[in-house]
């Protein structure tokens, strides 16, 4: 570090990119791709080793996705996949952030719900996963129900918490300047609650890629569950491990996606924070 | 410059012609503790009426109560004739701890009170920009609470009160968040504001100094229960420089009377 020039960096956190005279350190995008080089770098060596025959290197798995994207059978496994994803996914949002706030302002409703959403949270909840597929089968109901109790526990109870500790001090101010109930609740509430509530919702979609992945593990082979499981069997494992990073780079762009959400519509004072 | 005014009552019900706000008998127990005991007040159309007294006495208490946003347990709050028990329009509040929203501009929040009654934004931009130049933030209408100064920030609190046009401006220890320059430089502009806005601003504070400088017509509290002790009018003539004020003697004497009255309920 060539001087300290932030509050945050003198108490020694990293630097936050505001700081006027950057050096390469302080570059995001730089930092960032050095990161994914030494990355690809230390599995490449590791499949060169290599620390297991069933562990390839990264060169063959970037060969193993770059044909099974030609022959069409990732994409077609992924559009099989996606469909249950996003609609659990989406459905768990709406419902939950909406039922996170109902019970965050009615008490009744925080007695009803919260329980059982404690309870979810804390239960090993892929264990639910053959009762679902005995109640509703293979189909494609049982694998978003699946992506559903995985991701509407944390989503509920981070919007709960969130829409509890709202500053007080601001819903005052808006009665005072004659807000109404609703007003209260979509111009103070939500927005004051935002963040918590994201932070829920990233945790709750990443929750939803780890459902539908054990749905199609445990329930119906098909779609991206379906893939791994045959390259494994057929031990090719440079496919295998080209399926899971595929599904892992996936995962980690649709939270990066929602973070720009946040504080592109939500929270436009963090932006470049 | 004038000698104050002193009234020593056991009941202190000072005569006030034309009063906008009037107070009538105002209890209000939290739990076990009694906040404040039968407090009957009258606030005077246009003027500037402090509420002090150390804390514990209920005057932010008694400031909410007129607000609406605290209910009494007994008595009436009138505001131009009409008894009130929630917010209205022609009462505004000044929230001690700012009440910004940080995810607003500067700008909506001070066109907020106007966005709420659903005025079009032209409209209510127009009337927030003319207040963000009246309390001296012209340029500052794109920024966000946390790039502004304590005092910055209280700043925009004030410009919101006065941006719905309310007549009465409640200020619940509006400076105490702010450091001590910047809290002189904004008690003359605000008697600079006071003289220019013809409203009537019911101001808590527990700063003797304070209140002494900026009020008309000062209402000492005394602490459990609350309940009025002494009103004192101070009449310091205020159009000379800020700074002679403060050497004052009429000024001093007026605050070491205060401190004689208040000396014995602090612990």
């Amino acid at each position: 570090m060539a001087s300290i020039r932030t509050e945050g960096e003198a108490i020694g956190l990293a630097p936050t990119g505001l700081a006027e005279g950057r050096s390469w350190q302080d570059n995001p995008t730089l930092l960032r791709l050095i990161s994914v080089v030494l990355f690809a770098g230390i599995w490449q060596i590791a499949g060169m080793i290599p620390v297991s025959f069933a562990f390839p290197t990264f060169l063959d798995t970037m060969a193993a996705f770059f044909s099974m994207m030609a022959d069409g059978s990732l994409p077609k496994a992924y559009l099989s996949t996606l469909q249950p994803l996003i609609l659990g996914v989406v459905l768990s949002a709406f419902l939950g952030v909406g039922l996170g706030t109902l019970c965050g302002l009615w008490r009744t409703g925080e007695w009803l719900f919260i329980p059982v959403f404690i309870v979810l949270q804390a239960a090993p909840v892929a264990a639910f996963i053959p009762m679902v597929t005995f109640i509703y089968g293979i189909g494609m109901t049982a694998k978003t129900l699946a992506v559903m109790i995985l991701a509407l526990p944390v989503i509920v109870l981070n919007t709960y918490k969130a829409v509890r500790n709202v500053n007080f001090s601001l819903i005052s101010m808006c009665q005072s300047f004659l807000g109404t109930r609703w007003q209260v609740v979509s111009k103070i509430i939500l927005p004051d609650a935002s963040p918590v509530i994201f932070a829920g919702l990233r945790l709750g979609v990443a929750a939803g890629f780890v459902g539908v992945v054990l749905a199609e593990l445990l329930i119906t082979p098909t779609g991206i569950g379906d893939l791994i499981t045959f390259h494994r069997s057929r031990a090719d494992y440079a496919e295998m491990y080209a399926t899971i990073a595929s599904i892992i780079a996936l995962s980690t762009l649709t939270l990066v996606a929602l973070q720009w959400i946040e504080t592109r519509v939500f929270r436009p004072e963090k932006r470049g924070a | 410059m004038r000698s104050a005014t002193l009234r020593k009552e056991p009941t202190p019900m000072p005569d006030v012609i034309d009063a906008i706000v009037k107070v009538r008998g105002i209890s209000k127990n939290y739990g076990d503790v009694e906040a404040l005991r039968g407090i009957d007040l009258d606030f005077p159309r246009g003027k500037l009426t402090s509420l002090l007294g150390p804390s514990g006495c209920g005057k932010t208490t008694l400031l909410k109560i007129i607000a609406g946003l605290v209910n009494a347990d007994a008595g009436t709050v009138e505001v131009n004739g009409k008894t009130v028990s929630k917010p209205g329009p022609e009462r505004a509040f000044v929230f001690q701890d700012f009440a910004l929203m940080p995810w607003a501009t500067v700008l909506r929040n001070v066109a907020f009170g106007l966005e709420l009654r659903g005025k079009p934004v032209a409209e209510r931009e127009k009337t927030a920009r003319h207040y963000i130049n009246e309390v001296g933030l012209s340029g500052f209408e794109q920024k966000y609470p946390h790039e502004l100064s304590g005092g910055m920030r209280q700043r925009v609190g004030l410009a919101r009160a006065l941006s719905v046009d309310a007549d009465v401006l409640l200020l619940d220890e509006p400076f105490s968040a702010v450091d001590e320059q910047n809290r002189r430089k904004f008690q003359e502009d605000l008697i600079r504001l006071r003289t220019n806005q013809n409203k009537t601003f019911i101001f808590v504070t527990h700063s003797i100094e304070e209140a002494v400088y900026i009020s008309d017509r000062i209402v000492l509290l005394s602490p459990r229960p609350g309940r009025i002790s002494q009103i004192i009018e101070p009449e310091i003539d205020r159009s000379v420089d800020p700074d002679r004020i403060h050497r004052d003697k009429h000024y001093l004497d007026t605050v070491e009377e205060i401190w004689q009255g208040l000396k014995q309920y602090v612990d």
